[in-house]
């Protein structure tokens, strides 16, 4: 892609041999990236790879222990995200990092508000968040609408409207889509190619493959801390580039099941909470793995946290093998529901404690004697899981915080697996996860159902509500519509179930 | 274990040494300074901020603060001298005072889970309410009594002998009881994790309301205590006494490595951080420093131990 018109032009962005150790630990070892201007270049690799190291030292926060960087032919060594900004270089973090108290010109005013002799210009500001918002094709942003108050999609574009104030050369992406539903995916795409014809080079870091596919001009794989391949997408199938992932071939992400279904187990009717629960119906059976699509704030998530207690139902009934409604979490946790929350770091987990305490929390008393708590019994129950589910860590003693985010899910599926539980209402379950954690999840839920257990699976991603569900179930503003075998459903009319008839 | 935890486990220790060898700098306070008798005049002096740190670790590590310590410390010394007074016995008094904490820590507790409101307005609020009843209690006076076993607690009526006072055994044993309870218990580990994250206590099953109201009652039933040691050192009602003492208080616990957002923090750590307030009083009586000279000092202290406290927790 050189310019014909400088054909010694540099890239947009250089880097070669890089290398970055902590403490023992070799994070990254010769890596090398080059991205031309314009070009939307995907890091793809499984979690604990390098990749946010390598982020972090292009974005500033980190420093290279080795190796050279380049941007458009001048050196590039930031010494902070200021300085890193400066240079045109901004990132989105798969972490929002927003001020949930400040409004949303706020946000992305923040740090760089216009002023005249330390007052405010708050028209000026305003007008200035408004053009960033219209940029993303957003003009009717509400600009003093509370960012805390905001959906995380909507979060997301604040996100970038901060990123774009700046006029960045390069913008890195991380995990842009793990939280967002189809529509707004597509939205995000759309703003990605007009960066992209602005000649702003987009560094796109995701685990969703099919995506990386369609958006993505030329990726490069990072692996164990190394680059271990690179390239234009256009070519390369789908199939080697998750073996130069994981280093295996993964034939078959989704297991191949024979679906079963027994006596029903969990009967919902008439069931309302909260303004954004208007009315689910359903019933599951034994054995059954039932998929909840719909967009954002469809009320998926507020359906199951109700089934589960956690939310305070107003009307309808939930019954679980026909006894009487529960409406206490600890109730529910006896009659063999699990619930995994779909925010695994601010609600699923407690990343301060360890994986044996995150993992017998339902059920602490049972490891011991009258309020005893029995420590090596619990750690012994423990280690099975880390061992039976690949957990990476160095014993049930090590805090959750410090693992990747494929073993942290896997912590948080250990909970209800140790309980033990009966049915499974999952939110969400491999969100921002690698694709090795990925795919052992899903042949756990096909094995739990397989035994007979049953599964509830709310997730954005299509590919995989279609490869793991025996029925799927759709919402939209707070209603469940409508729920049908999976093989009755197509990608198309499921999504126009999930956003409603346009007239 | 790796160098960097063992740093974190002895961190409130090398602080400890610290402050005493800044004490013994100087030959002539150090004479008297590092003598067995002074060692138990600090313990002793360390008592009613050590009991008190023992149940305010209990609700920090919850994610909680309880501002109405002091007060409670004047409320329940005046509930002990007005029943001394009747001619209760000493056993009863004790229980009758522990009770009393242990029913403002309730009320703090039931207030904070039913209300929803925070821990630091609930407490502060009653850091007043508390405070007035106490005069109110009191009629505006010291209370005065002719005598009582529980006078002997606090003094060490031997300074050169070996033993020990009595309240400086009772903050030993509460601490041993109260490091076993948040270790080895489900009710201490719910507390732990209350603090690190209150909504997956919630969605795990842990009773939270239940837990925090007991969390608070608990810690006012220390706070009780400290109440009775603070009766047994001034031999007096007095309901004006340990204004500001929920800064020490909370100062021990933060010094001893507990964070004050929660899921954070250890029995030991707190001792340790109250005998450090102890020694850096009494350390500084002895240099002859002017008691704001010490305000500043033990300030400064404050802000340094949190400081080093994070850098080593990098």
């Amino acid at each position: 892609m050189t310019d014909p018109l400088f054909p010694t032009s540099a890239p947009r962005l250089a880097l070669a041999g890089i290398h970055k150790a902590f403490g023992a630990t070799q994070a990254l070892r010769d890596v090398s990236l080059e991205v031309a201007a314009g070009e939307v270049h995907a890091i793809v690799g499984e979690n604990g790879a390098g990749k946010t190291t390598l982020m972090n030292i292009l974005g500033g926060t980190l420093a290279p222990d080795a190796g050279s960087m380049h941007l458009d032919g001048a050196p590039y060594r930031p010494h902070d995200t200021l300085d890193a900004r400066k240079h045109g270089v901004a990132m989105i973090h798969q972490e929002l990092s927003l001020a949930p108290h400040l409004s949303a010109w706020e946000n992305i005013m923040l740090g760089a508000e216009p002023q005249r002799v330390g007052w405010l210009r708050r028209d000026a500001a305003k007008e200035a968040a408004r053009a960033a918002l219209a940029r993303l094709g957003h003009p009717d942003f509400p600009l003093d609408r509370a960012a805390g108050s905001c959906s995380i999609a909507e979060q997301q574009i604040l996100e970038i409207a901060r990123a774009l104030r700046t006029e960045p050369r390069v913008l890195i992406m991380d995990e842009p889509t793990s939280s967002l539903a189809q529509a707004d995916v597509e939205r995000l795409f759309a703003v990605i190619r007009q960066l992209k014809q602005r000649g702003v080079s987009v560094i796109y870091i995701s685990h969703f493959l099919e995506e990386v596919k369609r958006i993505g001009d030329r990726f490069t794989v990072i692996k164990d801390g190394q680059t271990v391949g690179t390239g234009p997408l256009g070519e390369i199938p789908q199939s080697r580039l998750v073996r130069m992932m994981v280093g295996r071939e993964v034939a078959e992400l989704y297991p191949r099941r024979v679906p079963r279904s027994g006596e029903t187990i969990l009967r919902v009717a008439g069931l309302s909470a909260g303004p954004r629960l208007a009315r689910a119906d359903f019933t599951l059976a034994k054995g059954e793995i039932l998929g909840i699509a719909g967009l954002i704030g469809a009320g998926r998530t507020e359906l199951v946290r109700a089934v589960f207690g956690l939310d305070a139902c107003d009307d309808g009934v939930v019954t679980l093998e026909g006894s009487p409604p529960l409406r206490t979490t600890r109730a529910n946790w006896r009659a063999g529901l699990g619930f995994l929350s779909e925010n695994r770091k601010e609600e699923g987990l407690m990343l301060g404690l360890s994986i044996a305490e995150n993992t017998a929390l339902p059920k602490m008393a049972q490891f011991g004697r009258s309020g005893w708590l029995n420590r090596g019994r619990m750690e012994t129950a423990v280690n099975r899981w880390i061992s039976q589910l690949g957990i990476k860590a160095r014993d049930p003693r090590q805090p959750v915080g410090e693992l990747s985010g494929g073993s942290q899910q896997k912590v948080a599926l250990a909970r209800l697996l140790e309980y033990p539980a009966r049915l499974f209402l999952l939110d969400e379950p491999t969100r921002g996860i690698d694709v090795g954690s990925k795919a052992q999840i899903y042949e756990l839920i096909a094995g739990l159902a397989s035994e007979g257990r049953s599964v509830v699976l709310v997730s954005s991603y299509l590919p995989e509500l279609f490869g793991m569900c025996d029925r799927i179930a759709v919402m939209r503003r707070g209603e469940l519509v409508e729920c049908r075998p999976a093989k009755d459903w197509t990608e198309a009319t499921l999504m126009t179930a999930a956003i409603g008839s346009v007239n | 274990m790796s160098a960097k935890s063992l740093l974190a486990k002895l961190g409130p220790f090398l602080g400890l040494l610290l402050v005493i060898g800044l004490f013994s700098i100087s030959t002539e306070v150090r004479g008297y300074f590092l003598t067995y008798a002074n060692f138990k005049i600090i313990l002793t002096q360390t008592v009613i901020v050590a009991i008190g740190a023992l149940g305010m670790t209990l609700i920090i590590v919850s994610g909680g603060i309880d501002l109405s310590v002091g007060s409670s410390i004047a409320f329940t010394s005046v509930v002990g001298a007005i029943l001394i007074q009747h001619g209760w016995p000493a056993p009863a008094v004790v229980l009758a005072v522990v009770a009393a904490g242990a029913g403002i820590g309730l009320l703090n507790g039931a207030a904070i889970a039913a209300l929803r409101m925070m821990p630091f307005i609930i407490t502060l609020g009653m850091l007043g309410v508390v405070r007035g009843a106490a005069k109110w209690l009191a009629a505006n006076e010291t209370v005065n009594y002719d005598g009582s076993v529980i006078n002997s607690w606090m003094t060490t009526r031997d300074p050169f002998g070996w033993s020990l006072p009595a309240g400086a055994w009772v903050s030993l044993a509460a601490a041993a009881a109260t490091a076993v309870l948040l270790r080895q218990t489900v009710f201490g580990r719910h507390v732990f994790a209350i603090g690190s994250n209150e909504a997956t206590a919630r969605l795990c099953g842990v009773p939270t309301r239940r837990t925090k109201i007991l969390i608070y009652a608990l810690g006012g039933a220390f706070f009780g205590l400290a109440g009775l040691m603070q009766l047994s050192r001034l031999r007096q009602g007095d309901p004006t006494v340990a204004v500001g003492l929920e800064l020490d208080i909370i100062a021990a616990v933060i010094i001893g490595g507990a964070s004050l957002s929660g899921g954070v923090g250890t029995v030991l750590g707190s001792m340790i951080g109250a005998l450090i307030m102890a020694v850096l009083r009494n350390g500084s009586q002895q240099m002859g420093w002017p008691t704001y000279f010490q305000e500043i000092i033990i300030g400064l202290v404050i802000i340094a131990a949190v400081f080093l406290d994070r850098l080593r927790s990098k």
